[in-house]
Parts: structure tokens; sequence; C-alpha cells
């Protein structure tokens, strides 16, 4: 689109960045609140001086660092898995024609537009009742589970229009060149279906890292994540240890993001170079 | 390649962890403690009446607000150049991927008495309670879901050929009507997506209205939250009736919007 360069163009550029300013405040402005009071000495909201302290009582505390440690697991384990079924089921749903297909794919947005509520709710029927017949409890397994829901969705329908994209006759060629299927599939149809893969990989992840309300319906009494151990710190006394966690939260997102955005960047400038 | 082998284990998993589930709520619904046919859950979940209309107000409100934050800076961020645009994008991005607890806690600390807003107001002799209202819930509604209005409606505008609006100033068009004539209706599945995205979350969330609203506040969400612990079967009416209503709901924007769009 053209640059304005008329004298209204250049003031609705102000105004236009002022309003992006503020947008971006907004969103920013609490994140920021958290990190100044984490470095607060008091446990109030009034300053009474810098401090680390609360930085410190976070890392003695055992309950937020095991609390961590399961939600990092239950992450990775839940976005690789359903990552697999995912990519697995998007090829095989490929090859379902018409009406079944439809069917079929819509079943699989189920979890995608129901409430979380009304998932968390059902699954915990489910595990209940599974749990009185074959003798268990719910915890880390059936929380595992319930995630793995949720991420397969993403999962096939960042994969789906690679495969309806994708040249069927690269396949018929490895085939052609001496591969068996499985070999054609690793060597030649999987590096196609990569940029969908993986973009279904890392929604999984951090859809599984933000989660809250599903966990908590299907995690029983005794798992605890992170979402589950700040729900319950702020049903007790708020301990500005929250803030500090917060801080460090913003931290590492902020590198993940940044990393990201110039592997894409160092990607473009590559493509562009070849072109 | 060619084989719908690969499909199996992920449609058995639909019908143990989706179908069934989704049954065993309708079932739950419709019967008492003793397993026989009731209708006394979905009479309860009538009790709930006017909680549910004030959820579906609240998120109404949010979505509103979100759609019209949201649509000038999606159109802005379209008229960057691409990595600026990008960067933008990261921007944005970057507060939903902190835990959705983290970020109504943090407006609990703004906005509660003697927090940040109330010392700074009380400078200026203004002297208020900001927390524990229905604007308070609102707030946190459009803060947690401002993003998901954005992303959709960007990622629509951006696709809109720059041939076309030329073709447009071509033919004599002004500004104005380039937006009215070709970008407003060529964005219309990101709006109709964004008010989905926006619109689903904030009628159904619990924890937003108990952490930010006053007791009257309460939502849909809070209710079955409170109530499945103790009754099953009137929790499951109330889910029944919501995803009901969602399904409804999203059939109708279905039918305005483009249907790609929204998958």
């Amino acid at each position: 689109m053209r640059k304005p360069k008329t004298k209204t163009g250049r003031k609705n550029g102000i105004i236009s960045k002022i309003y992006i300013g503020l947008i971006l405040a907004f969103l920013y402005a609490p994140i920021a609140v958290l990190i100044f009071y984490s470095f607060n000495e008091g446990k109030t909201t009034v300053w009474k001086g810098f401090s680390l302290k609360w930085y410190a009582e976070l890392f003695r505390d055992d309950n937020i660092m095991n609390a961590l440690a399961n939600t990092l697991i239950i992450a990775v384990l839940a976005s690789i898995f359903a990552t697999i079924l995912g990519t697995a089921a998007a090829i095989g749903i490929s090859n379902f024609k018409g009406k079944k297909r439809i069917i079929i794919q819509n079943i699989s947005n189920i979890p995608i537009i129901s409430p979380d509520i009304v998932m968390g709710v059902s699954l915990m029927l489910l595990f209940t009742f599974l749990g009185v017949m074959f003798n268990f409890e719910m915890g880390f397994v059936t929380v595992l589970i319930a995630h793995v829901c949720f991420c397969v969705p993403f999962v096939v329908l960042s994969v789906m229009p690679r495969i309806t994209r994708m040249d069927q006759s690269i396949y018929d060629a490895a085939l052609d060149l001496g591969c068996n299927q499985w070999q054609a599939f690793y060597k030649v149809v999987i590096h196609e279906l990569m940029p969908g893969i993986f973009s279904g990989l890392l929604m999984s992840f951090t859809y599984s890292l933000d989660d809250f309300i599903i966990t908590y319906f299907t995690r029983g009494a005794k798992f605890q994540n992170l979402s589950i151990e700040i729900y319950s710190m702020t049903h007790r006394r708020i301990s500005p240890k929250i803030n500090a966690l917060s801080a460090l939260l913003f931290l590492a997102v902020l590198i993940i993001m940044i990393i990201i955005n110039l592997r894409d960047r160092r990607e473009e400038k590559l493509s562009a170079q070849k072109s | 390649m060619k084989s719908r082998k690969p499909s199996i284990p992920y449609i058995v998993w639909m019908v143990v962890f989706t179908m069934i589930p989704i049954v065993m709520i309708g079932f739950t619904a419709f019967t008492d403690n003793s397993g026989n046919f009731s209708l006394e859950p979905l009479k309860n979940a009538f009790y709930y009446k006017n909680v549910f209309l004030k959820s579906l107000w609240i998120a109404f409100i949010s979505t509103a607000i979100c759609l019209l934050l949201a649509y000038p800076i999606a159109y802005l961020i379209t008229r960057m150049k691409k990595s600026s645009q990008n960067t933008m994008i990261m921007l944005l991005m970057i507060p939903m991927w902190m835990n959705f607890l983290l970020r109504i806690y943090a407006w609990i600390t703004i906005l509660q008495d003697n927090g940040p807003l109330d010392m700074a107001l009380s400078m200026l002799g203004i002297h208020a309670t900001y927390i524990g209202n229905t604007g308070a819930v609102v707030l946190g509604m459009v803060y947690e879901y401002l993003p998901f209005m954005i992303l959709p409606i960007y990622t629509v505008m951006s696709k809109i050929d720059p041939a076309l609006i030329e073709a447009a100033q071509d033919l004599g068009s002004n500004n104005i009507s380039v937006f009215r004539k070709v970008i407003f209706p060529l964005s219309i599945p990101g709006i109709i997506s964004g008010i989905t995205l926006v619109f689903v979350p904030s009628a159904s969330t619990f924890l937003v209205s108990q952490y930010l609203g006053g007791t009257d506040d309460i939502m849909i969400g809070d209710i079955i939250d409170k109530i499945f612990w103790t009754d099953q079967h009137t929790g499951s009416a109330i889910s029944l009736i919501l995803m009901i209503f969602i399904f409804v709901f999203l059939v109708l924007m279905n039918f305005f919007g483009d249907e790609e769009a929204i998958a």
C-alpha cells in the first residue's frame, strides 16, 4: 500500500502510533506492575525498598518448583504424543472422501469449539467412571490424557492443509526410485509436512502450558501443576512469590519469542538470497 | 500415503475421549442419583437462569469492546512494513503466553484497594473502589481475550490483494469508500472468527468473575465449578445447556461467515 505523504497523512500517522502505543501499554502494564512489585521488600503494594528476597523464597519453595516441573513434563509429553497421533490422523483422514471426511473432521474439532469447562467436567465424569471400574485415581496420567485431547485437534488442523497442498507425485516418485512405503514416508513426505507438524507441536506445547480449567477437573486430589499451584496460592494469603514467578516466566517467554523471531528472519533472508 | 489406517488410533481416541464423555454428560443430566430417568437436574438448572443471562451479557459486552479496540489496530498493522508487522504480532502474543491465572492476578494487584491505581488517583483526590464490580470483570475478559480478536482480523486483512485496493483507487474511490467497499467486506470472515474466539471462552470461563467481580457477577462457569463437586446431575444439566447454546451460536456464526476462516 502507498505511504501517505500529505499533511493529514502525517497527522494520521501520529494518531495511529499513539493508538498502537496505548494498546501495547494496556497489554503490558499489568505484567510490568507484577515485575515491579517482585523487587519490593514489603509484602503489600506499598513500596518498602529494593530486595531480591522473593526470588530466593521462590526457589526454596518445593511446591512451586515441583509444580513447575510437572507443568513442563506434561507439556512436553502431551505435545509430542499429540503431534504423533495428530499427524498420523491427518494423513489417514485425508484419504477419506466426501461426507465421511467432513463428519470425522467435525468430531475432531469438538474439543476446540466446546467450552473448556464442559470438556473438563465431561472428562472428569469419564475418568471417575473408569476409575471405579478399573480401580485407579485421577492424577498425572488423566491430566496427560486430557491435555492430549485438546492438543490433537490443533495438530490435525495445522498438518491437514500441508497434505492437501502436497504434490502426491513426490511420494510416487520416491516409490518408483525404490523406496518402500515407510522409507518414502520418512525420507520424503515428512519433510513436506514439517512446517505444519512444527506449528502443531508449538501450539500444543503453549496450550498445555497455559491450561488451567481442564487440569483443574482431571487432576484428582494430589497432582499439582503451576496453574493449580497459583490457584491455591491466591486462595490462601497472596504471597509476593507469585510476582517473582511471573517476572521469571515473562523473561522465559520473551527469550523464546525472540529466538523464534530471529530464526524466522534468518530463514526469510536465506530464502530471499536463494531466489 | 493412500491408506486410511493411520487415522484409526485417533478415531478410537475420539470415540473414547470426545464422544463418550459428551454422551455421559447427557446421560447424567437426565438421571438422578439412583440412575433413574429424571427431569429434576434440568429443573434445578433453570434456577440459574439469571446467572446464565448475566454471563451472556458480560460476554457480549467484552466481545464488543474487543472488536472496537482490535479492528483499528489490526488495520494499522497491515499498513506497516513486513518486518514490523511480524514484530508487532510477536508483541501482541507475548502476554498471551503468560499463564491465564497470572494475567488475572496482575489485575487484582492493580485494582485492589491501596493498589497502584488507587494510590495514584488518591493523590488527585479521587477515592473509589475499582474491584468487585461488573466493569472489572469486563476489563479482565477484554485483557484475557483481546489478542484472539486482533490476530484473525489481521490475518484476513493482510491477505487482501493490494491490487484490489489500487483498482478501487484507480476507479476513483477515495480512502473512505475504499475502506467501506473493499477492505471492510473482505475482513468480515476475520471479524466472525474473532467474535467466536472471544465470545465462547468469555461466556463460559470461570475465576475471572470470582477474582474481579462482586457477589452478583458470578458467571455460569463459576456455578458449574461450585455445583459439580456436590451434585453432578445438576452440574451436567447446566453444562449441557451451555454446550447446546454454544453450538447454536457457532452454527449461526458459520451461517454468516466463511467456514474456513472459523476453522
